[in-house]
């Protein structure tokens, strides 16, 4: 557990600091996870270790982000204000990321369905 | 009143202290699972939002700052960092099935994304919220660790973020089904690919007790447009010139 809880933080290091580095806007974290992806599609599965903690810590993941969602406190005055655009900016935002992305990929599989040896 | 000065002594001592500010946030938590599973796993009670919920009213009935709580909630907000890089092996295992399907999941995916960001970040400008809020809506449709580092980047807010993620999750959650009714969107495939790209894991833990392939393929929807936001949203913004 605390080896893979090691491999994990050195991932985040090293993206962090190529992120710093190159003043790149992608977050640190996500440059270590694409880098630990890549890893693990170039040597092999993950051990046991590994996976066991990644699953620990994503079964988790709901409780990680409260200490942030209760930084809301601070913006009560900002979010009041502004109600209505962010209610309607995510209603129709939603809808239509759900619509574009099952519509598109429907199409694909019937497409597939329509033409077996396409 | 004399008897409840040494009262007054302890609190303002474990104000100063990171234990109180994590013992909440442990509280909380345990309690909202344990509503959550009385609810029967309802979208509206989701443990995040209720253990959010819970503190807020703490810290305001207690006047507590939001400083003083987080000296102590940081230990649990630091661990958002590895569960990011984490999020390789649940990418990693769904990886044969990503390839099989590489362009349609990619082109669907990214359709979907640019779509959603985009038209949220239009939508508040266009309704007068100004850039920080703009610029917090446009991650979202991704799971939190990956959105609120995204909103950092570009100057957004976090904590605004963690919360859009959350009203997008459960709003998602709320209407996938008649939606996809609606749109004869029929595939557990698609299904699933929709729900974890615009509504991330809430969506997709509603998907997975509907479908065992719908989960699967909203799981790696998560991972697939958390990165493909990262990337491509620091260039939308500057695009729409935000």
């Amino acid at each position: 557990m605390v080896r893979a809880l090691t491999i994990l933080i050195l991932y985040e290091l090293i993206g962090t600091i190529l992120q710093q580095g190159t003043g790149l806007p992608v977050p640190g974290p996500v440059i270590g996870l694409i880098l630990a992806l890549g890893w693990l599609l170039k040597f092999g599965p993950p051990d046991g270790d590994l996976r066991q903690a990644a699953q620990s810590l994503l079964k988790y993941l709901g409780l990680l982000f409260v200490p942030a969602g209760v930084g809301v406190v601070s913006e009560l005055g900002v979010l009041k204000q502004n109600a209505p655009a962010i209610i309607i900016a995510i209603a129709v935002s939603t809808t239509l990321g759900l619509l574009v992305t099952g519509v598109t990929m429907q199409w694909f599989l019937s497409r597939r369905e329509a033409k077996p040896h396409a | 009143m004399h008897s409840l000065l040494p009262f007054f002594h302890v609190w303002a001592y474990l104000q100063t202290q990171p234990l109180l500010g994590l013992a909440a946030t442990l509280c909380a938590w345990e309690l909202a699972c344990m509503l959550d599973i009385k609810a029967g796993h309802k979208a509206w009670t989701n443990p995040t939002v209720l253990a959010v919920l819970m503190l807020v009213a703490v810290l305001l009935l207690t006047g507590t700052s939001y400083q003083a709580y987080f000296t102590g909630a940081v230990y649990i907000h630091f661990l958002l960092g590895p569960a990011t890089v984490a999020l390789a092996v649940p990418m990693y295992a769904n990886w044969p099935a990503i390839r099989r399907n590489f362009v349609p999941i990619l082109v669907s995916l990214g359709a979907g994304s640019v779509v959603a960001a985009l038209s949220a970040m239009i939508i508040a400008h266009l309704l007068g919220a100004p850039r920080a809020i703009v610029v917090s809506l446009g991650p979202k449709s991704v799971t939190t660790p990956i959105a609120m580092g995204v909103a950092q980047e570009l100057g957004g807010i976090p904590a605004l973020t963690a919360v859009f993620v959350i009203i997008t999750g459960m709003f998602g959650t709320l209407i996938c089904g008649p939606l996809f009714k609606a749109a004869r969107i029929k595939d557990w495939q698609a299904q699933g690919l929709a729900a974890g790209t615009a509504a991330h894991g809430i969506a997709t833990s509603h998907m997975i007790r509907l479908n065992e392939t719908a989960g699967a393929f909203g799981g790696l929807a998560i991972g697939l447009n958390g990165v493909v936001t990262a990337l491509v949203l620091p260039v939308l913004v500057a695009l729409l010139g935000l």
